[in-house]
């Protein structure tokens, strides 16, 4: 994809505000579920947020209300300055013509084919014919289908379906990209695809994007910022680099781990234990003294060994965590744990 | 040695009969065209006002609920006697085809209603809920999508429907709505000519295969199979 052939000018993306967002849905018997609940944020315009939690947390309820697809109970959510919540629906459509939304299970229409279903918003937003044909082709083209548009969905993989979606969701040039586990009915592989094109359109056009997800590989390979949601609530939020290397709530705690993999889980833990030796993790910065300690563990007659770690680049910044064995005097371990605690976070696993 | 039982004279017969097939296409192709678009809307309103739908209106779908309830399960002959004020009001009588095909189109559209409805549940919330993000009205998503994604069953919905329509055809003869039924009763069964029965049973099973082929070829197309 050159910059001459980019279908779509360049632009700025939307910026988003929730200011103390709630939304209350009420059941038949009359129970309330708070499935947001006094978040706000903000994302900047040409930002990738990245939204995770498990199933239930609110996510996917907390995208749906920037595009009016549920109503804002209480609170402002401002598009650009302009608060959306309470607008009458015939208003909330033609702002959702400005926004492109891709879904997990794609959502193409069956009835059409692959060039149809890119046709669709170009028929709503009225544009004659001749030109929609010429903006199809250019779309096919830009997410690599030229030669599928005549393909009925059925007739297209998954990560095929998925680039429809990603077409359909730009032809109207929108500002911003809502995608609601867009990747989460994809193989690894196409996956990585997907998000590429995801990065590629946001570094070109400058595209507000935000992502849902319960994979925080997703987040990780994507993201600028990230929200941690649980109960409705964001619970943690910050760049990507410092959620991944200082959690703070249990949640992201959890999410991180599985997606970094750089600490002895449970089984792991229980294996390492059976040998001699005291297992201690090691937080990896760029100054955490690692090397100095282990130096003077080495002198103190302590046998060092690494049995488990990782170290992970994010943002232009490594970090990490090394789970070590210590064998020889308590005294010396000590001594190690002491010199290390001053400079990084160090733990000791135990049974 | 040779004993004709069957032996209708059909040089006296024959017009009667050619007459009876056509009132019968007549009142069945007008039931399912009137019926039909009938049956669609109430379908259409029904599926869209329930819960969650994109009219979505609780006392529309309570209402349509009980009426479509109400009426399907009415035996169509009482059903023409029941409707008969109704009928005098819109057709000026309420004997003879065209009102016989009022009543049809009645009958027919609270029973395509249910199908229609039944349809549509079956589409994928998720095509719908992708066109509201991309600001499609109500009306432009019943229109370009609903019916579009649900077009392949609603026309075998429409094929089951026929053999109804005709069935309700044939009873259209108690008001003189002439038709196959009638022609039966009159010239077969009550003249104890077996074979004028017959000859108007092998006609409709005959329209009947015709309706079901042509159904079932134009769904296999849409649905691409």
């Amino acid at each position: 994809m050159s910059d001459t052939a980019s279908p779509i000018r360049p632009r700025t993306g939307t910026r988003i505000e929730f200011r103390d967002v709630t939304k209350v849905f009420t059941n038949q018997k009359k129970t309330e579920t708070r499935a947001v609940d006094g978040v706000t944020l903000t994302v900047e315009p040409g930002e990738i947020l990245g939204v995770i939690g498990y199933s239930g947390a609110g996510k996917s309820t907390l995208v749906r209300l920037i595009n009016g697809l549920d109503s804002t109970t209480s609170g402002q959510l401002l598009l650009d300055g302009t608060d959306v919540v309470g607008l009458p629906e015939s208003k909330l459509r033609s702002i959702r013509r400005g926004i492109g939304m891709i879904f997990q299970q794609f959502n193409l229409f069956h009835s059409r084919t692959a060039a149809g279903n890119i046709a669709y918003p170009l028929e709503l937003a009225g544009m004659p014919k001749a030109e929609r044909k010429k903006r199809v082709a250019e779309l096919l083209d830009f997410v690599g289908l030229g030669d599928k548009g005549s393909n009925y969905p059925e007739q297209l993989s998954g990560g095929q379906k998925q680039r429809v979606g990603i077409a359909r969701a730009l032809a109207t040039n929108p500002r911003l990209l809502l995608a609601d586990e867009a990747t989460s009915a994809l193989d690894p592989e196409t996956t990585h695809d997907v998000l590429n094109l995801l990065r590629e359109i946001n570094r070109d056009l400058g595209i507000t994007i935000v992502v849902i997800t319960h994979e925080m590989e997703v987040v990780r390979s994507i993201a600028d910022k990230v929200a941690v949601m649980e109960a409705g609530k964001v619970v943690e939020y910050g760049s990507v680099y410092e959620v991944f290397s200082h959690p703070q709530t249990k949640v992201a705690q959890r999410f991180v781990s599985t997606s970094l993999r750089n600490t002895p889980d449970l089984v792991e833990a229980e294996d390492l234990l059976a040998h001699d030796g005291r297992l201690f993790t090691i937080n990896l910065t760029q100054d955490s003294g690692f090397f100095a300690a282990a130096a003077a563990a080495r002198e103190d007659g302590l046998g060092i060994n690494i049995v488990h770690g990782g170290v992970t680049t994010l943002q232009r910044q490594s970090f990490g965590k090394m789970t070590v064995r210590l064998t020889g005097p308590d005294q010396a371990i000590e001594k190690f744990r002491d010199a290390l605690s001053r400079t990084t976070d160090i733990q000791e696993i135990t049974r | 040695m040779t004993t004709t039982y069957l032996a209708a004279d059909w040089d006296r017969l024959g017009g009667t009969f050619l007459d009876a097939i056509g009132d019968t296409l007549v009142m069945v192709t007008l039931t399912m065209v009137l019926g039909g678009i009938g049956g669609l809307l109430i379908g259409l309103l029904l599926y869209t006002s329930r819960a969650g739908g994109i009219l979505q209106s609780k006392p529309i779908y309570w209402v349509l609920n009980i009426l479509v309830n109400f009426v399907r399960p009415i035996p169509f002959i009482i059903l023409i006697a029941m409707l008969a004020p109704l009928t005098l009001q819109v057709i000026g009588t309420t004997i003879g085809r065209s009102a016989a095909i009022f009543i049809m189109c009645i009958a027919a559209a609270f029973a395509v209603a249910r199908i229609v409805e039944q349809n549509l549940v079956a589409i994928d919330p998720g095509v719908i809920e992708a066109a509201r993000a991309m600001g499609a009205s109500p009306w432009r998503i019943i229109r370009t999508v609903i019916i579009p994604e649900a077009l392949g069953p609603l026309v075998l919905g429409y094929t089951f429907i026929f053999i109804a329509v005709v069935d309700m055809s044939a009873m259209a003869g108690y008001i003189g709505g002439g038709g196959l039924g009638d022609f039966a009763i009159v010239y077969g069964y009550r003249a104890y000519d077996l074979e004028v029965t017959y000859a108007a049973v092998i006609v409709i099973v005959i329209i009947v295969q015709i309706a079901q082929l042509f159904g079932n070829w134009l769904s296999r197309r849409i649905l691409r199979r």
